[in-house]
């Protein structure tokens, strides 16, 4: 720690840190445009003008640069000298000089940090009396709005976009006082971060487009913490409520977790909760078949009735929905009748990932413990797709080689553009072994494309590498052979290495092979770690439930069964004819859910239940991390949270309220008896207040409602919450995982953020939110046994279709948001070249491929790096059926539609 | 027979004038205080808005009549009919002329009104005791200390009259004036019956017990309608009761040139009463502990310094 | 005691002053133009709506009784709805002072007495008037950076025609 002096007074510091970040930390207001924590310093903005002091008897000085200046140990430096205080006055007038008066049309209007930081440096009055330069806007997409004459050339977007996010297509053209931040021409920004550009731009340049459609400000908005429902990451949201309907997801920091970055498929997914077809009553088949609206009472009774009879009961659990949703299930229907709603072949690689990250040696890392790692190796996921969030990440550990050039030249880490000079480019070495082409690939040392058994065999080859007495892989080509010595190599000389893969592939064999390199890996000075990406928001707390699958509740189920589904589309985890038999044999189906799916149109009763922004629930990451979301809308119909209509169907009433049901799953169930510490209880409260989860400035209280009744209803306030439903109740500093909005006195934009953490840009006070349901015990190697699987044969006329997850609708509940559905690409067969000219198909023509369970008429997508025999399907697009993939299938020519 | 029917006649007679006078007083108040603060008060109803009196009556015996759960029910609606009964029995002694009033002539007029006045201490005592309020208790609280200490000297004041004209029948007083009003060798007696007269009506400045900026309305809050209404009227007659007694104690009652007694009575009594209305559109509240110095300190002192020398220049001639 | 007579003494007199009471409705009393009453929505000398649906009204007002929703045609922004509560507005203006448009202005009317609580709430199509109200040249758009129908970027007052960021002059 050093010690710095500030206005005369000690302070301490951290020596790596910049003069900007140390006042920042240490609760001063200094005014900056383009620093940011993640981004670094490149001193473009000149906005953070201090003085400094050469020694105690320097009483002169000179203005520096606070985000440009080491915050030295014995460094004098002053904010409120008045040359400098004037100085960053003028520098936001010339700022300012060609901004427009757009304020009060600005979506970023009452949020905005250059507001902000013109009131903190005291510009009140506009001395410009000439014309302004002006700028025409691009089409972005639906995703992020355009307005460039209010840009203040920062360059914080391109940094982002271009440096930390690795994307290609936003950039900055002309010069000087012209300078233009956009696309060469008009189109969607293809980076799947460009949601962040609303957050990063100090103004409003960027804006978020699916809030302008249903604009309010930010103090008339609702906020509650949440985590984001579409991977299995756990990226932390604060979700934005306004007249019943979810307005937008901001990124929520969690210094463990996601920082400050999320993706476009959790910025933008929220779409769904807002659907106009969504479930939001109970819904009861009548004897004649047709489907009719029912009051809750109603529904209650018919249930009892159904449920009375006595027959067998299967309930069906969901991996989007909560835990506590599918404790209460597991516990309606008893540990038998149970069975987690996943396919049976996801079952399985989750049970092998539970397998290796419990009862392995070697520990998933955290995000920020992934940005450290200095060698990684990707095997066989395409985390861009299926946990887009890691991949930011492993884009950041690649950028460790400059780190380490710049510590040989002594360049501070946040000197970015300095460190950028010095690395040219330099990365760690970062290795994919994928099926197809990943959007890591720019960022690879070297990449391999093979199918999914022979990266399952590479991954075992580097592991023979490494640990000698492992097993060998036969027959292995020679180029695989040298690419395993050379990615065996890095790996030894590594300090962290890292070893990232997933379920996205359905192939156990990948984990293994993966699971043993972390295994071998583990040892000497070394510090490996593991991440294995699932599918779903809780995936992993529902593989840790331990439930089969939904084939296995196929196979049970019995004529008369009456079968309970949680918040699931069977018709997404399993054959078609399969589920029909399902429910054609079961007496009757009741379902929960908040959207309307395949599954909720066979249902003899629908349960409208709360979706993430509806109620609270507890949700586990992949990396094991146990998070809870709060409710942030408060619907006024029958929506009730999944648990508690499953308590009204039990009929049992100890548990009142979330944190019954907590209590008892952590005591019924060993696995997750840390849960109750992911927040603090429901009984929560800082001076006897709840948290205010509306901001202090929250408007329109007594006339939103007043064109219904005059009476200004009295606010619903959930019994035992630690958050009020208003404006009234305590913000201050609160625990990390109740915080529900960022904002601090004079700072109204997301950079309040920086009253919020011990240092800025490091963890939350009081420890980032969330809490680790387990850690590697070592108590079984993982399968040392195993061994690589057989090489990959092509069958005769018939390709291995491999299944891939497109971020943009290969998730479903973003793909029901109409933003994000605007994204989404036509379903599509990959094809390797040769194939697709067995065939006589090009690009875009259509062929017919025939599976086990059915067959499909797809366009073709000429994919030159796919391996020869192997396809690839995206899957899990709206309106696919399911099918069993990876699987074989033969393709044939499209014939025309009869 | 004669007789009889004139002595009811009388009685009705002056109750009745008793009963308008207040209800009058409720609207010529408001149109004084108008007219004070520059303003033009209640002119809408009827001509000059006389007829107010007529819409407030009904209004007030139409609003809900209200007894609180909380409240002891029989005390608390007797407490208004005692202010009311014990402010017109007060009336029976009064001489409007040597012809009208029921027992002018009675030989312990003064120590009857004295008795009657200190009944009505009870009714405010009660009132703040039923209704079970806690505002409501400190207004009868501090009614009663005021009112128990205002007596003293009250009584105190008029025995310089007394010792004058050496009865206690108000008739008597009323003719011992023939040539000089009481008000002139009784100054001093004077102010100190009128001040003690205001606190007894708890009149502004001296009505604490109603204090509405700290006890709400003191001990008739939770009262409503007609219960209310009584204790308004209660006052009204109050204020024209001590108006009487000043009239006839220290400024001759009925007797006067040219104009008829009871004219006379009239005009002398509106007058005082028109000051009790200036008193109240001029002078703010003091504070309870002056009030209470204010009646012990200095109108007790003076009240025997009266008495003393009155008795002194008694003696001497 | 002197002073409390004299304070009498000057009560009474008041007794031969000219009373101040206007006598409304008979005698209408002279409201000036910025007198704050009930309120209305302008519209713009072009005859748009004036308000651009920046929520500064509602969150000015100290007892929260402006409520709307701000909706968008062709970049130009307007309140979907907008809703006053009169039964619980305080007529303070602070409304009109937060106004950047003058779109929303208080008017020299009281009159607005009704029965009905729920006659007191006004929409939008009660609260927009045909005018300009106490601003009649002032159009925001003609001032402002956004494109709308009619202004593209650059054409505002004081404002060059857009960069056109492929040339090479300095």
């Amino acid at each position: 720690m050093a010690i710095i002096h500030i206005d005369d007074r000690e302070f301490t510091a951290n020596p790596k840190d910049n003069l900007l970040q140390a006042c920042l930390s240490n609760g001063f207001d200094l005014p900056y445009f383009c620093w940011h924590p993640a981004l670094g310093s490149v001193g473009a903005c000149r906005q953070c003008a201090v003085r400094q002091f050469a020694n105690p008897e320097d009483t002169t000085g000179r203005i520096v640069m606070a985000c440009m200046t080491p915050a030295t140990d014995g460094t004098r430096i002053s904010i409120a000298d008045p040359e400098a205080v004037s100085f960053r006055a003028s520098v936001i007038e010339w700022l300012m000089t060609n901004h427009p008066h757009d304020c009060p049309v600005c979506e970023e209007g009452g949020e905005c940090h250059l507001q902000d930081m013109t009131v903190m440096t005291g510009h009140a009055y506009r001395r410009y009396r000439f014309s302004k330069r002006t700028h025409r806007n691009q089409y972005l997409g639906p995703f992020v709005k355009h307005e460039m004459n209010r840009c203040i050339a920062c360059y914080r977007c391109v940094r982002f976009y271009r440096d930390y996010a690795g994307g290609a297509d936003l950039d900055v053209y002309a010069a000087r006082n012209n300078v233009y931040f956009g696309r060469a021409e008009d189109g969607v920004l293809e980076n799947e971060f460009s949601g962040n550009l609303v957050e990063v731009c100090p103004t409003g340049v960027f804006t978020d487009k699916t809030l302008s459609a249903a604009y309010n400000r930010k103090w008339d908005m609702r906020s509650a913490p949440s985590v984001c429902v579409h991977c299995g990451v756990g990226c932390n949201t604060s979700v934005n409520e306004r007249g019943g309907q979810v307005r937008r997801i901001l990124n929520r920091y969690n210094g463990a977790v996601n920082g400050y970055f999320l993706c476009d498929r959790g910025r933008f997914g929220y779409g769904f909760a807002n659907r106009p077809d969504r479930v939001r009553t109970p819904v009861l088949r009548d004897p004649g078949g047709s489907m009719r609206t029912a009051t809750r009472t109603e529904a209650l009774d018919a249930l009892t009735k159904t449920l009375g009879t006595g027959g067998k009961i299967i309930g069906i659990g969901s991996p989007r929905a909560s835990l506590e949703a599918n404790f209460a299930l597991r516990r309606l229907v008893g540990a038998d009748g149970f069975h987690a709603g996943v396919s049976a072949r996801e079952a399985r690689c989750l049970a092998t990932a539970i397998e290796i990250l419990q009862a392995g040696a070697v520990p998933t890392p955290t995000l920020r413990e992934m940005e450290a790692a200095d060698v990684v190796l990707v095997l066989g996921e395409d985390v861009a797709d299926t946990a887009p969030r890691v991949a930011l990440a492993l884009r950041q550990a690649a950028r460790g080689r400059s780190m380490e050039i710049a510590d040989r030249l002594k360049i501070a880490h946040w000197q970015d553009a300095a460190v950028r000079d010095a690395a040219q480019g330099a990365r760690s070495p970062l290795f994919v072994a994928s099926v197809a082409a990943t959007r890591l690939d720019d960022i690879a040392a070297r990449t391999c494309r093979a199918a999914p058994c022979d990266i399952a065999r590479l991954g075992f080859a580097i592991r023979h590498r490494i640990d000698a007495n492992a097993p060998s892989v036969e027959d292995l080509p020679e180029a695989m052979q040298a690419l395993a010595g050379e990615i065996a190599d890095a790996l030894l000389a590594a300090k962290r290495p890292l070893i990232v893969s997933g379920c996205g592939l359905g192939d156990e064999a990948v984990l293994r092979a993966a699971a043993g390199i972390a295994q071998a890996l583990n040892g000497a000075d070394r510090l490996p770690g593991i991440v294995l990406a699932v599918p779903e928001c809780n995936s992993m707390g529902l593989a840790l439930m331990q439930g089969g699958s939904v084939e296995d509740a196929i196979d049970t189920v019995t004529e008369g069964a009456t079968v309970i589904v949680l918040e699931n589309d069977l018709y997404r985890r399993a054959e078609r004819k399969r589920v029909d038999a399902l429910f054609d044999a079961a007496a009757n189906v009741i379902v929960l859910d908040h959207v309307s799916t395949a599954t909720v149109a066979r249902a003899d009763i629908v349960l409208p239940s709360a979706n993430f922004a509806e109620c609270d629930g507890t949700l586990v990451s992949g990396e094991g991390r146990a998070q809870r979301s709060f409710q942030a809308v408060f619907p006024k119909d029958d929506v009730q949270a999944s648990w508690m209509w499953l308590r009204d169907i039990a009929g049992t009433s100890e548990w009142h309220r979330l944190d019954d049901v907590v209590r008892s799953l952590a005591s019924a169930m060993t696995q997750f008896v840390a849960i109750g510490e992911a927040t603090p209880p429901g009984d929560f409260r800082i001076a006897g207040s709840r948290i205010r989860s509306e901001p202090h400035r929250y408007s329109g209280r007594t006339a939103v409602d007043a064109d219904r009744t005059v009476h200004e209803p009295r606010a619903s306030v959930p019994e035992e919450s630690p958050f009020s439903s208003t404006m009234e109740g305590y913000y201050g500093q609160m625990p990390a995982s109740l915080i529900p909005f960022f904002w601090a006195p004079a700072w109204n934009s997301i950079q309040s953020l920086n009253k919020f953490q011990d240092e800025v840009g490091g963890a939350l006070r009081g420890g980032d939110p969330g809490v680790r349901l387990f850690e590697p015990n070592g108590a079984a190697a993982p399968r040392p046994d195993a061994t690589a699987p057989g090489q990959f044969v092509r069958g005769p006329g018939q390709w291995f279709v491999v299944p891939r997850r497109p971020i943009f609708g290969g998730e479903e509940l973003s793909a029901l948001a109409p933003a994000v559905a605007e994204r989404i690409a036509a379903p599509s067969l990959a094809l390797n070249p040769a194939d697709a000219r067995s065939l006589d198909v090009e690009n875009g023509g259509m062929i017919d491929i025939d599976f086990k369970s059915g067959s499909y008429r797809l366009a073709v997508t000429v994919a030159p790096e796919l391996p020869s025999g192997v396809a690839m399907l995206s899957v899990g697009l709206p309106g696919m059926d399911w099918c069993a993939l990876p699987g074989w299938g033969t393709p044939r020519r499209a014939e025309p539609a009869p | 027979m004669n007789l009889i029917l004139f002595g009811l006649l009388n009685i009705v007679g002056i109750l009745l004038m008793l009963v308008i006078g207040a209800a009058l007083l409720t609207w010529i108040e408001r149109r004084l205080l108008g007219f004070w603060q520059d303003r033009r008060g209640p002119n809408r109803v009827g001509p000059f808005g006389s007829l107010q009196v007529v819409a407030d009556m009904i209004k007030i015996l139409f609003k809900q009549d209200w007894i609180p759960p909380f409240a002891d029910p029989v005390v608390f609606v007797l407490a208004p009919a005692v202010v009311m009964v014990a402010a017109l029995l007060a009336f029976a002694v009064v001489p409007v002329t040597p012809s009208i009033g029921i027992a002018g002539n009675l030989n312990i007029g003064i120590l009857f009104f004295l008795a009657m006045t200190s009944l009505s201490v009870y009714s405010v005592v009660l009132a703040g005791w039923a209704s079970n309020n806690k505002y409501s208790l400190l207004g009868g609280m501090r009614a009663a200390a005021q009112m128990v200490s205002y007596e003293v000297f009250m009584g105190l004041a008029l025995i310089g009259v007394v010792m004058l004209t050496g009865s206690f029948s108000l008739a008597d007083i009323v003719r011992a004036q023939q040539e000089l009003w009481f008000v002139v060798p009784q100054f001093l007696g004077f102010i100190v019956f009128m001040i003690a007269g205001i606190a007894e009506t708890h009149r502004l400045p001296f009505d604490l017990p109603e204090g509405e900026n700290e006890l709400g309305a003191g001990f008739h809050t939770e009262y409503s309608s007609m219960k209310f209404g009584m204790f308004f009227v209660g006052e009204y007659i109050g204020i024209i009761l001590v108006s009487a007694m000043i009239v006839i104690l220290f400024f001759g009652g009925w007797q006067g040139p040219l104009l008829p007694p009871i004219l006379w009575f009239a005009i002398k009594t509106g007058a005082f009463v028109g000051f009790f209305i200036l008193l109240r559109a001029a002078l703010p509240r003091p504070r309870y502990d002056q009030l209470m110095a204010y009646g012990w300190k200095l109108m007790l002192p003076l009240s025997l310094l009266n008495i003393a020398v009155t008795g002194a220049v008694m003696l001497t001639h | 005691m002197l002073s409390s007579i004299r304070t009498l003494w000057y009560t009474f007199l008041h007794l031969f002053h000219h009373s101040e009471t206007v006598q409304y409705p008979e005698q209408m009393p002279y409201l000036a133009p910025r007198y704050r009453g009930r309120i209305v929505l302008s519209r713009d000398p072009d005859g748009e709506e004036r308000c651009v649906s920046c929520y500064l009204c509602a969150v000015a007002c100290p007892v929260d009784c402006i409520s709307l929703q701000k909706t968008e045609e062709d970049g130009r922004w307007y309140p979907e709805w907008f809703r006053i509560n009169f039964s619980r507005c305080i007529f303070c203006g602070f409304c009109e002072e937060a106004c950047p448009t003058y779109a929303i202005q208080l008017t020299p009317d009281f009159e607005m007495s009704e029965y009905e609580r729920e006659n007191l709430i006004y929409e939008k199509e009660d609260l927009l008037i045909s005018g300009t109200g106490k601003y009649p040249d002032y159009s925001f758009y003609r001032v402002s950076g956004l494109a709308i129908p009619g202004k593209g970027k650059g054409e505002a007052e004081r404002e060059r025609p857009p960069i056109d960021t492929r040339a090479l002059l300095p």
